[in-house]
């Protein structure tokens, strides 16, 4: 009898202790218990900084880690500061984001869409992740924007120059601080005209992906209007490498222009070749033949080298600029790692501005509320002039910067001359222009 | 049970344990430790976990019973994973045609290269299987761009039909994958003390199909089908000069393995609706045949253990930083720890490859057979220990 009771006992008791370790511990769906995705409830937030380490795009990538670090020491009270002293909005206050220490995990995208959505969701599932930013690829950061509207968390794009980011592909959830490929086409054709003359027949050598294409048509567009002719557009692949092959046709076309829509490392690879077969060198239909390079940046320039002397191309950004904003980030950059940073890193260092302070304004990590306070924002102090966060399309319109292959650099990082800085009104167009069509940006997620 | 012996049914209880409980033992960590860098229980990772081990599973019927080396297998996961997101955007959010259909269409693209990669063996064999997959690769990195979508990869959108399912929901979002309703992402979460863990709803039916596939495997294993596959192996010329024709048998396993890779793609696509080119390049091609190797060629369970191991590194190396790393050693003296990070720092982050490589090879070089010859190993090791303590206890010391 006794022993029953025993282990009666025991039953009751092993009974209760499940019982209780299944009920106690606030079981909950992510739904019931959080009003939105990944709610930071302790007193730090987490921001995940998705940006290339391997890859064609590396170099881009390891420099806009570098700003986003610095970014994060900026909000924490670190630093100088930055550009929170020159920007317009004045919400945040250096004790990171809400009163929040901000936290950061970083994850390589290797460039391919697959690693990067593998990374993002890692950040987002086990690292409770409020915020995704970074890519250094269009189809890599359309990948992840898709993500992040499905999992409830706001994307900050960081270089992506694709028409489609904000067009075709765009989301409630993703923003871009960056230009695009119609901005550059915009901003380059009148400096070309002048410099090429209206009488030019252009050849394309074009990344095969969705910034490469929708650069190829901005641009094509643009010269055509001004009466130039295209007589080819040849795709390349991303991961390739020796560009000679594509380039010994290009002598036998009877153009006199080659546009080489290639970022990162296929630019600097491709000009090279280009350099290297004596295209700079040649008279075609009498005129010099001449290289323009539509999106350009100073990792790039340092990576050619020499070859970039005199070509031509945009940017979204350059460290020369002598705004406050402009001079306040290359100062801190500069102090803390010795060198200036490339546009890759001043947009980045923004997007994380930008999504800190409006989630001050907003009150809230709740991506609704981060959305709206974003929706139609304008604001100064930046880098880039007044600048608006167009509430149709999520994109940012700003000036935009014609740049030139200095002939004499006067140090390693002077190897840019901007040429003209492009007034907003010049470059900006209507949200349903033809090569933005055909996307939607939906309702915004809150996830959960 | 189920008309396995009883080593069999050990085996399929033991792989039912480790993935029904994977939330419980892939997170042995609190979420605030220090440690907790090294979790591998979150959804996605679990996913990915099962996924590839179907997909090692599949591979391991071609090569490890008939030996034939395939080097394009991802070009049959691709094209389960295209099939797969275009039910999504055609007909409904709705796994199960998806997965079907992904099946189907990767048995019959095996087919197709099967029985032109099988006309040669050996190293031509392997070359033609790379070929056709980088022929895949590239048709749907540039030339198939309208069915690929490139090098973007093929995502679903607001505009697409879906015939069975809603467009766009109401709210105005694309809707999510489901099994009749049961969202795929939908995650249940377990707090217990320190602990978190998490249930997902698509996890546990890639498990449960893990499960089927594995079962399916063993079968295959040990019946006259299997045993055939081996005589191959051992001997091809021998059996074409018994009178047998051998095609049909390495045929049917190159097609059967297909499917099954076919379906790790389906089902990667239903826990993700997104199809990139890249998941049929020669690298993940030949990541599979690393998972096979490394876990142990020609054994049940070695390609699993293969696949967790390489996701492992891949996900969870690869997101250690120089920061972590400080805060690691940060109790050591300034000099020191500065030293050594310097030293750990090529073999983590994006340097996780350089850290897989070199365990590859410690393992290729020490335990030829594969994880599982180390747990052989270790086994066999204690076993012979608690032998000679039985031995040494038994023995009566004579006294000096």
């Amino acid at each position: 009898m006794s022993e029953f009771d025993a282990s009666r006992r025991r039953v009751l008791k092993t009974g209760a202790i499940a019982g209780a370790g299944v009920a106690l511990p606030t079981i909950f769906t992510a739904s019931s218990a959080a009003a939105f995705t990944n709610e930071p409830t302790g007193g730090t937030v987490t921001l995940g900084f998705n940006v290339p380490q391997t890859g064609p795009y590396a170099d881009e990538g390891a420099d806009e880690l570098r700003a986003y670090e610095l970014a994060v020491e900026h909000l924490n009270g670190g630093g100088d500061g930055g550009m929170m002293n020159t920007f317009s909005s004045k919400a945040l206050q250096g004790n990171g984001i809400l009163g929040k220490k901000v936290e950061y995990v970083t994850g390589d995208t290797q460039t391919k869409s697959d690693a990067a959505r593998a990374s993002a969701k890692s950040m987002i599932e086990k690292d409770g992740a409020v915020m995704i930013t970074g890519g250094s690829s269009s189809g890599v950061a359309i990948a992840v924007q898709g993500l992040c509207q499905e999992a409830g968390v706001i994307f900050m794009a960081g270089l992506t120059h694709s028409n489609d980011t904000t067009g075709k592909d765009k989301k409630a959830n993703g923003f871009r601080h960056f230009f695009n490929g119609y901005m550059s086409g915009a901003a380059l054709a009148p400096v070309l005209k002048n410099l090429y003359g209206s009488d030019r027949t252009a050849y394309h050598l074009t990344a095969d992906y969705t910034w490469g294409w929708t650069q190829e048509e901005s641009i094509a567009a643009a010269t055509e209007a001004l009466g130039w002719n295209t007589v080819n557009k040849v795709r390349t692949p991303l991961a390739a490498t020796d560009f000679s092959s594509y380039i010994a046709p290009v002598l036998n076309s009877g153009a006199d222009v080659l546009v080489l829509n290639h970022y990162g490392g296929n630019m600097v690879n491709s000009l090279t070749n280009a350099v290297q077969f004596g295209l700079r060198d040649k008279v075609v239909n009498g005129k010099n033949f001449e290289i323009v390079v539509p999106l350009y940046s100073r990792l790039m320039a340092k990576g050619a080298g020499a070859n970039v002397k005199g070509i031509h191309g945009s940017t979204n950004w350059h460290w020369t600029l002598q705004d406050e904003g402009s001079k306040a980030f290359v100062k801190s950059f500069g102090t803390k790692y010795g060198f200036p940073p490339s546009q890759a890193a001043h947009t980045t260092y923004c997007q994380t501005l930008l999504y800190a302070d409006a989630v001050e304004r907003a009150g809230t990590f709740n991506p609704c509320g981060v959305v709206e306070a974003l929706e139609g924002f304008e604001f100064d102090g930046l880098g880039n002039g007044k600048t608006l966060y167009r509430a149709e399309d999520h994109q940012c319109f700003k000036d935009v910067l014609v740049v030139r292959g200095k002939e004499n650099p006067t140090s390693e990082f002077d190897l840019l001359e901007v040429v003209e800085v492009t007034p907003r009104a010049q470059v900006e167009y209507a949200p349903d222009h033809p090569m933005f069509a055909g996307g939607n940006l939906g309702a915004c997620n809150p996830g959960a | 049970m189920f008309g396995l012996d009883k080593k069999d049914t050990s085996m399929l209880i033991i792989v039912a344990c480790l993935t029904l409980f994977a939330p419980f033992i892939l997170n042995p960590f609190p979420t605030d430790s220090a440690m907790a860098q090294f979790n591998a229980g979150y959804p996605d990772l679990m996913q990915r976990f099962v996924i590839f081990g179907i997909f090692a599973i599949g591979f391991n019927i071609l090569f490890g019973l008939t030996g034939y080396l395939s080097f394009g297998h991802a070009a049959f996961l691709g094209a389960g994973s295209y099939s797969a997101v275009w039910m999504f955007k055609l007909v409904g959010m709705n796994v199960i045609p998806a997965i079907l259909l992904s099946v189907i269409v990767a048995g019959l693209f095996a087919l197709l290269i099967g029985f032109v990669s099988l006309r040669r063996s050996g190293i031509y064999f392997s070359i033609l299987t790379l070929a056709f997959a980088q022929m895949s690769f590239n048709l749907a990195y540039s030339v198939l761009t309208p069915i690929t979508n490139g090098e973007t990869g093929l995502q679903l959108t607001l505009d697409d039909p879906r015939i069975l399912g809603v467009s766009a929901t109401a709210d105005g979002s694309i809707p999510v994958t489901s099994l009749f309703g049961l969202e795929m992402r939908s995650t249940f979460e377990m707090a217990i003390g320190p602990w978190a863990f998490q249930f997902n709803v698509g996890y546990y039916l890639c498990a449960l199909i893990l499960l089927a596939a594995f079962y399916l495997s063993i079968r295959i294993f040990r019946s006259p089908f299997g045993m055939m596959l081996r005589a191959v192996k051992s001997n091809q010329q021998r059996m074409n000069y018994t009178g047998l024709n051998t095609r049909p048998y390495t045929l049917a396993a190159f097609v059967i393995s297909g499917m099954y890779a076919g379906l790790a793609g389906g089902l990667m696509a239903s826990m993700d609706p997104l199809a990139g080119a890249e998941r049929m390049q020669w690298t993940a091609s030949g990541e599979v045949v690393l998972m096979t190797i490394l876990g142990g060629a020609g054994t049940l369970i070695g390609p699993v253990l293969g696949a967790g191991f390489i996701k492992y590194f891949e996900n969870i190396f690869s997101k250690i930083n120089d920061n972590v790393l400080h805060s690691w050693f940060s109790f050591m003296p300034d000099g020191m720890e500065d030293a050594l990070v310097f030293i750990v720092h090529p073999f983590i982050g994006k340097g996780w490859h350089l850290t897989l490589g070199i365990l590859f090879m410690l393992v290729v070089i020490f335990l030829p057979g594969g994880l599982v010859e180390g747990g052989q190993r270790i086994k066999g090791w204690l076993s012979r220990r608690k032998a000679k303590d039985s031995n040494t206890s038994g023995e009566t010391n004579p006294a000096e």
